[in-house]
């Protein structure tokens, strides 16, 4: 369970902070419980993180004699260096192409479903299939794992990366429908109009006027289930042997449990691994400030 | 990891009918519903089948009537891991949902420090599981971790060596994850309480805590409901961080439903009563995000809103 409130914060927040009634102020202050455990909070979160990142660039013997809080005394970059080592590349590629190779097909199909269930009212089937999705979001992949593997077997696809591909995107429809269909709702029924008396097709109605105009929640979507699918861990263990196909999540419980001891390579591995979900995170964040701001000024 | 929502978070049928010339559209859904048809649903069924058979993970599947299931109750592991799937679940309720709450009520407030806070609250949000459990073992280890370094004899305990301690250690990892994703959900739940019952209580007299009780509690009580419902339901699949963190131990004192049934079907090759405990796993859940529906009296759409 990851990061949905990537949009929910952010398109929580049409209007830019500090734009507020001073009445309103006054009747937020004071709040020192809250105000106090905010920061604590701030603390419990950042010390493994600044923890993992500085132990990153110490060396081995300087990790043992230092204070494990204070910054490296010789700074390092030995420890990437291990880690990339150790077949790193190929775990990255893998983990790049799983995730692209599974977000984007997902994110059209779910976005084609969702147009189709807010645009086909009435039709039997389609409420159907968004029961059926709907159920879906109660089905932890978990308990699903068994039949998975069966089937991943008899596609002959064990130790493949499309054997993650496939129940990835399938994992991922269920919720993308929802948040997509939810904002599809929200186009003003009168633009579907216009687009048909200008004699478009529902195709592309679908691509030219739905498309563009849920981009926010589209960056959602991708963002979301890109975390998810980044970091997952279940179906890489499952369906491949670990080795050559193996994704990052899963390398990384190698890397831990080769480097053993080494706790500053450990740290590195951590770090090199996180890095890029991150930065999708950063990037995606202001895209969709912006998706919105343009949403607002039209 | 999968997000698990309740069966509550329904949508609500569209209520605009003109417009949509149903036939045309209706093969659009097919790719998205075929494919979760296949590896959802079908599983889904498959798992229940699996359940009443005998297989090894590779040779023929054999019917084999209950007595997978006859297996899978008769083990001594399943209490066990009922107990511990309850207590992580019970435990990590207990400690979320009102440091939660406390801290969405408090994010909810604009000010010029909070969306700075915001923004590092969110990080554990987008770390696999795996990585925060390599992080937590290193850190915690009794030799060469953050207890030793600094030499502070309290925090240099065996953490996932005792029982007790890996429990706590557990609870307090999957606090340090979830916590920024449910005080998300309750920020915007706060938010949405207009600024006029605020403004009624304080002529009134209201100080910042009788106003905490009499109006953010009572009207974020969907929102706890929800919460709550993907936190519990939720903590039934722990599995990526336990099997990173414990492995189930130190003995079977994290051993949760998800891992011990991983440990019957794909270490010890008995599929069958895996099955069994999947299916489990399953009523559990349904039974669980029912009864919080019970308790919540209605389910409410809207905050599940782009969650």
């Amino acid at each position: 369970m990851t990061p949905a409130p990537a949009g929910t914060e952010a398109s929580r927040r049409p209007s830019p902070h500090g734009h507020r009634k001073p009445r309103a102020r006054r009747l937020h202050q004071l709040n020192w419980v809250g105000g106090s455990l905010g920061w604590i909070w701030l603390i419990v979160v950042m010390l493994p993180i600044y923890w993992v990142v500085i132990t990153s660039f110490k060396t081995q013997a300087n990790y043992f004699i230092t204070n494990p809080l204070k910054p490296p005394t010789e700074f390092t970059f030995e420890n990437y260096q291990v880690v990339i080592e150790s077949n790193f590349a190929l775990y990255f590629m893998n983990s790049v192409f799983v995730t692209a190779g599974a977000v984007i097909p997902a994110t059209l199909i779910s976005f084609m479903a969702a147009y189709a269930i807010v645009r086909g009212v009435g039709s039997r089937f389609l409420k159907l299939a968004n029961g059926v999705f709907l159920m879906g979001l109660a089905i932890p992949l978990q308990a699903v794992i068994i039949p998975v593997y069966l089937i991943i077997i008899r596609l002959q696809m064990y130790d493949t990366l499309g054997a993650i591909i496939l129940p990835s995107i399938a994992f991922a429809i269920p919720l993308s429908v929802l948040v997509l269909s939810n904002f599809i709702r929200d186009v003003p029924k009168e633009l579907f109009e216009s687009m048909r008396m200008d004699g478009a097709t529902e195709w592309g109605t679908m691509w030219r006027l739905a498309f563009p105009l849920v981009r926010p929640a589209l960056v959602t979507v991708v963002i979301y289930n890109a975390v998810g699918i980044w970091n997952g861990f279940l179906l890489p263990l499952i369906l491949t042997e670990g080795t050559e196909q193996s994704t990052i999540p899963l390398a990384l419980a190698t890397f831990s449990s080769e480097f053993g001891v080494n706790v500053p390579a450990v740290a590195a591995s951590v770090t090199l691994t996180t890095v890029p979900i991150v930065l999708l995170y950063a990037i995606g964040r202001r895209q969709l400030v912006s998706g919105l701001t343009a949403g607002f000024g039209r | 990891m999968t997000m698990l929502a309740p069966p509550a978070a329904r949508v609500q049928e569209p209520t605009r009918s003109g417009g949509g010339r149903g036939g045309s559209v209706v093969w659009m859904v097919l790719p998205a519903f075929g494919m979760f048809v296949f590896f959802g649903i079908i599983p889904l069924l498959g798992v229940l089948a699996l359940s009443f058979t005998t297989w090894n993970g590779y040779n023929e599947i054999v019917p084999s009537g209950l007595d997978s299931w006859r297996a899978a109750l008769t083990d001594p592991g399943l209490p066990n891991s009922l107990w511990v799937t309850f207590l992580i679940m019970a435990l990590s309720w207990l400690v979320q949902t009102p440091l939660s709450i406390l801290l969405g009520t408090f994010m909810a407030r604009q000010s010029r420090y909070r969306g700075f806070l915001a923004v590092f609250y969110f990080i554990p949000l987008l770390l696999s599981s795996a990585a925060i459990a390599i992080t937590y073992k290193a850190l915690l280890d009794p030799n060469f971790g953050l207890g030793a370094g600094l030499g502070i004899d309290a925090l240099n305990q065996d953490w996932l060596g005792q029982a007790n301690l890996a429990i706590g250690v557990l609870i307090f990892v999957v606090s340090w994850q979830y916590i920024p994703f449910h005080s998300l959900i309750y920020q915007g739940a706060v938010r949405q309480i207009p600024k006029s019952m605020y403004e009624a209580s304080q002529i009134d007299g209201a100080g910042r805590v009788r106003q905490f009780f009499s109006i953010t509690l009572p009207q974020i009580k969907f929102t706890i409901i929800t919460s709550s419902t993907l936190m519990v339901v939720g903590s039934l699949t722990f599995f990526d961080l336990i099997y990173v963190l414990t492995a189930g131990g130190p003995g079977d004192a994290t051993r949760a439903l998800a891992l011990q049934m991983y440990r019957l079907g794909f270490q010890a090759d008995l599929m069958g009563p895996a099955s069994a405990i999947a299916v489990i796993l399953v009523l559990v859940g349904l039974g669980l995000s029912l009864l919080l529906r019970r308790i919540g009296g209605r389910a409410d759409d809207s905050q599940m809103e782009g969650a």
